[in-house]
């Protein structure tokens, strides 16, 4: 380190050459710690948006010399109201090119090294590689296939002992308008993402024939031109595209058009903009608090200077400025980090079609699936029951859908391989069927 | 097909770019950031960070006064400073690079010494809308908290201190319609039907529907008229059901009377449940909360002036409403909740309140217009616009009258109630405000701060002690502080943490928009974060 670098740094170097009363016992304040922090340490940054501009700045600043960051996203223009990173000149280029572009430039101590893909596309090894992630995604199912990734890389030895070596930490920010929250997952050890899926609030949605038939808010106009006009009427020939200002006027019209008929007041632009493509408001202060609370967390994890937070706060300052932190507890029977307990899925009886079982899965608390494949184990062969990504595999499946279990052959105790994208990992889940008569026979 | 054309506002770059927070504070609170000024004194990490939150969203200017020249250690904190500028003037590198972030705000710069400034040219504080200051020493934080006081401009003090941070509001006064409360009933007026509700109530016959309608009647009706078979029953006409037994009964009465099918099972009638969820909170007697109440006794609406502000001129109306007119009640807020029903049913319902709404609220614009032609001000100072805006969000007005920050310095003698209670708290963060003043205190009395050098860790130890025990004995405490903190910030030595800077930065940047926009209620009046557990505290000094 030059001298100048060494002055640089006289403010970490307070925290992490002194000793105090409030350390962490492993914590042997001296000039090591910075130069790991520099040198050595190696963390990935999930998503270079709100959360990630602000991340990637305070884990530079706070001395981390190789960050990696990953997003599949392009700078909107919507983006520059909180994602500091980005100008008016950087509209449609990669988010973590951009962001990790500013930042070495910026702070020249910081590596910061872009992946411009999405989380599904890297490797086991890709993920091996770094002491703790820093999580800062605004989709539920992004965090849990990275939670489950994490976990995936987990190794116990024979005695069932977990091997401390496989275990990367991840600290994971969530922010909705003012409020956000902070958590630091330690896989394996403390509560992971799908531990707590109940703490994520379930998606408003409106039923289909208070949309069709007996309309009261702006917002049933607009669902009903996007579910039922737009598929029947087909105005440009293709799916509805919500970036595209033609496809969002054209479903303005027509919901203006339908709430006047029925005498309903309140449809703005900005009203459908909000309903069609699901928009979360966000403003740059929350981003800044729940990101430096991440960072500050991340530093702790490759310092030890301090205790973890332990191990989740939530933030609210719509009313004055509000936290809280708790304990959350770890589920004996998480589908993702209790490995080794059998999961078990109650159902009524094998007169049940296969569409249920799928649906069962996606508003299951416990599973919370957005899009099952299913395989089952029949007399030792597999056979799969549905896939829904692959075309060719999902034609051929898709009468299953209307099958019962009894037609497809699944009685009691069968084991069900299930694949999802909420997480990297298929797993099993033995049906437990109650009227199980119809197949006893 | 017609688009719509490209200058609609919807479709503006503005509100493009702004979409995301025009959902939470409108198109009003946007204007107001935009036309506010905000002053930052001291451009430190904190300073900066509180300004990033600021410029990002578009506020229309700010102005750093600074006259410190940037050093390695402010590289290592502050990301709105880079090396090759070192030693030139802190402040205007960081007005530069801040206005990098959003064309849309303009950046000032003074390079100057805020005691000086307070002393040659007064007058400037009064222009901005807020001033927010980083890193002041005691003389400094009196001098300014007296001026801005005078000047009736926001003043917030804040501190970023190793992994502690505090932050202090002085407002002498501010008033708020838009307070977003989070969970608000609704003003339903089930006890106290308006004339025309009445007689629409009475044009519904229960029992003669068929089934198609009776499985679309707005809960509220199915409320109303259990309400009066209930009083029917018990013979008074005027009564509510308040206990949870009379509601009780009230629940059986509504499930006993969904309708069945042939083989005696009940109808699946969605409109029934909710009405039957909803008879907890439905059936609250109309009448003005205690806040409400306080805020109409207020003696700024008693005796209005040509100088009297549009809020308190308002309320005067709203006060005189409320005791003619509105027989004790606010005007009708002309909303209402969601609820299963077809069409036709819903939206007359939802048209009477709206029109009660209007026709209350052109009420207290003709009291308005007295009021304005009483102390002679011009008609438009107070648009039919803002008293419906005023009167719909009658409910969640709020009044802040804060404290003097120098008070808090200048006092002798006098045991704070706040700070002696919360110290018998052992977890309560107020602890940290105390170090943290007698660190102020230990600036004055040696020029340095404690542990700044390594070797002054533990001498400085017992002297930030002695400084924070005179404090305690000036405000008449008889508690002291834990030793371990006063360790804790020793090794600190004044070192500034960007991961906590951020913190508090975005913390007071939205202080700042809350008290620029008057929308939601801001912290009263003091904060602390602990960021070793990642907790913070408010509480009122
Ligand atoms: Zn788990």
């Amino acid at each position: 380190m030059c001298d100048n670098d060494h002055r640089r740094w006289n403010h970490l170097k307070k925290i992490l050459e002194r000793s105090s009363p409030f350390c962490h016992p492993d914590f042997e304040p001296g000039t090591g710690i910075l130069e790991f922090l520099q040198n050595s340490c190696k963390l990935l940054v999930v998503g270079a948006g709100g959360l990630g501009c602000e991340l990637l700045k305070d884990l530079a600043m706070m001395g981390f010399g190789d960050v990696h960051v990953i997003d599949m996203d392009t700078i909107d223009l919507s983006n520059l109201n909180r994602q500091f990173l980005f100008r008016r000149k950087d509209v449609n280029s990669s988010k973590a090119e951009v962001a990790a572009k500013f930042i070495n430039e910026r702070v020249p101590t910081c590596r910061v090294t872009p992946h411009h893909c999405k989380i599904q596309d890297k490797s086991e090894d890709f993920y091996r590689n770094f002491h703790f992630v820093v999580c800062g995604l605004d989709s539920v199912v992004a965090r849990r296939w990275i939670n489950g990734m994490l976990i995936s890389l987990l190794s116990y030895d024979d005695n069932q002992q977990l091997d401390n070596s496989t275990v990367i930490p991840l600290i994971d920010g969530g922010t909705e308008g003012f409020k956000g929250n902070v958590r630091v997952i330690i896989p394996g050890i403390t509560p992971c993402i799908d531990c707590t899926l109940d703490l994520f609030p379930p998606q408003v949605t409106y039923p289909l024939c208070t949309i069709a038939s007996t309309p009261r808010l702006p917002e049933h106009c607009i669902e009903y031109v996007k579910l039922i006009q737009w598929p029947k009427e087909n105005p440009f020939d293709s799916n509805i595209d919500t970036d595209d200002p033609v496809h969002i006027s054209w479903i303005y019209e027509k919901s203006l058009e339908r709430a006047d008929e029925f005498g309903i007041n309140g449809v703005n632009y900005r009203l459908v903009q909000g309903v069609i493509k699901n928009i979360i408001p966000a403003v740059a202060s929350t981003n800044a608090v729940i990101a430096a609370a991440c960072v500050t967390e991340a530093f702790k994890v490759a310092t030890s200077c301090c205790p973890l937070l332990n191990n989740y706060a939530v933030f609210n300052n719509a009313d004055g400025i509000y936290t809280y932190t708790y304990e959350a507890e770890r589920k004996s029977d998480c589908i993702t980090c209790s490995p080794r307990k059998a999961k078990y899925l109650d159902i009524d009886d094998t007169n049940m079609r296969l569409e249920k079982i799928i649906e069962i899965l996606c508003e299951h608390q416990q599973y919370q699936m957005k899009n099952p494949a299913l395989t089952i184990e029949l007399d030792g062969k597999r056979k799969t029951l549905y896939m829904p990504n692959v075309p060719s595999i999902e034609l051929k499946t898709r009468p299953n859908l209307k099958m019962t279990l009894e037609q497809l052959g699944i009685a009691d105790g069968c084991k069900l391989l299930v694949a999802d994208i909420t997480n990297p990992r298929a797993f099993e889940i033995i049906l437990k069927i109650k009227n199980n008569c119809v197949s006893m026979e | 097909m017609a688009v719509p054309s490209p200058k609609s506002p919807e479709q503006s770059e503005r509100s493009r770019k702004y979409d995301r927070q025009l959902r939470l504070w409108g198109d009003q609170g946007q204007q107001d950031l935009e036309t506010a000024h905000v002053c930052l004194i001291n451009a430190t990490a904190l300073g900066t960070e509180i300004l990033k939150s600021l410029v990002l969203p578009g506020i229309g200017a700010f102005t750093i006064i600074d006259n410190e020249v940037i050093t390695e250690e402010d590289i290592g904190s502050n990301f709105f400073l880079t090396a090759d500028r070192i030693g030139e003037k802190r402040g205007s590198i960081a007005s530069q690079l801040l206005c990098e972030l959003n064309p849309d705000t303009r950046g000032h710069f003074i390079d100057e010494c805020l005691l000086k400034l307070l002393d040659l040219n007064p007058g400037l504080f009064n222009t901005f809308n807020i001033v927010v200051t980083t890193s002041l020493h005691e003389k400094e934080i009196i001098d300014l908290s007296h001026k801005l006081w005078t000047y009736n401009i926001p003043l917030l003090v804040c501190q970023s201190y190793g992994f502690f941070g505090s932050m202090r509001l002085q407002l002498a006064e501010h008033t708020m319609i838009k307070t977003h409360p989070d969970n608000q009933n609704p003003d339903l007026r089930l006890d106290c039907p308006f004339q025309k509700l009445k007689a629409h109530f009475d044009t519904y016959d229960l029992e003669a529907l068929d089934l198609t309608n009776h499985l679309h009647v707005p809960y509220l009706i199915i409320l109303y008229k259990h309400l009066e078979k209930w009083r029917n029953d018990i013979g008074d006409v005027n009564v509510l059901p308040e206990t949870y037994k009379q509601k009780q009964v009230i629940r059986e009465n509504i499930k006993n009377s969904i309708r069945k099918h042939e083989n005696g099972t009940l109808h699946h009638e969605e409109n029934f449940e909710e009405a039957i969820r909803s008879v907890n909170f439905a059936y609250n007697r109309t009448s003005l909360s205690e806040n409400i109440q306080l805020i109409l006794k207020d003696e700024k609406l008693m005796n209005l002036t040509s100088n009297s502000q549009p809020f308190w001129i308002m309320a005067r109306a709203l006060k005189d409403f409320v005791d003619n007119e509105g027989c004790g009640r606010l005007p009708v807020r002309g909303t209402l909740p969601d609820m299963t029903a077809d069409t036709f049913k819903y939206i007359s319902l939802q048209q009477l309140y709206h029109e009660q709404a209007a026709k209350d609220a052109e009420a207290v614009y003709n009291r308005v217009q007295q009021l304005l032609q009483n102390v002679n001000l011009p008609d438009d100072t107070i648009t039919e616009q803002d008293i419906k805006i005023f009167c719909k969000h009658a409910s969640e007005l709020c009044v802040i009258r804060g404290t003097r920050i120098a008070d808090e310095y200048e006092r002798k003698g006098n045991a704070d109630n706040e700070i002696s209670q919360s110290l018998e708290d052992p977890d309560s963060l107020i602890e940290h405000y105390i170090i943290l003043r007698g660190i102020e205190r230990f600036y004055s009395e040696y020029y340095t701060y404690p542990g700044e050098i390594d070797e002054q860790v533990e001498p400085d130890i017992p002297k930030l002690k002695l400084c924070i025990s005179k404090l305690l004995s000036e405000w008449g405490c008889m508690s002291s502080t834990k030793e371990d903190y006063i360790h804790e910030y020793c090794r600190y030595g004044k070192s500034e943490l960007h991961s906590v800077s951020s913190f508090i930065g975005g913390c007071v940047s939205h202080e700042i928009i809350k008290i620029i926009t008057r929308q939601y209620k801001p912290v009263n009046n003091s904060f602390v974060f602990n960021a070793i557990n990642c907790s913070t505290e408010s509480f009122t000094l």
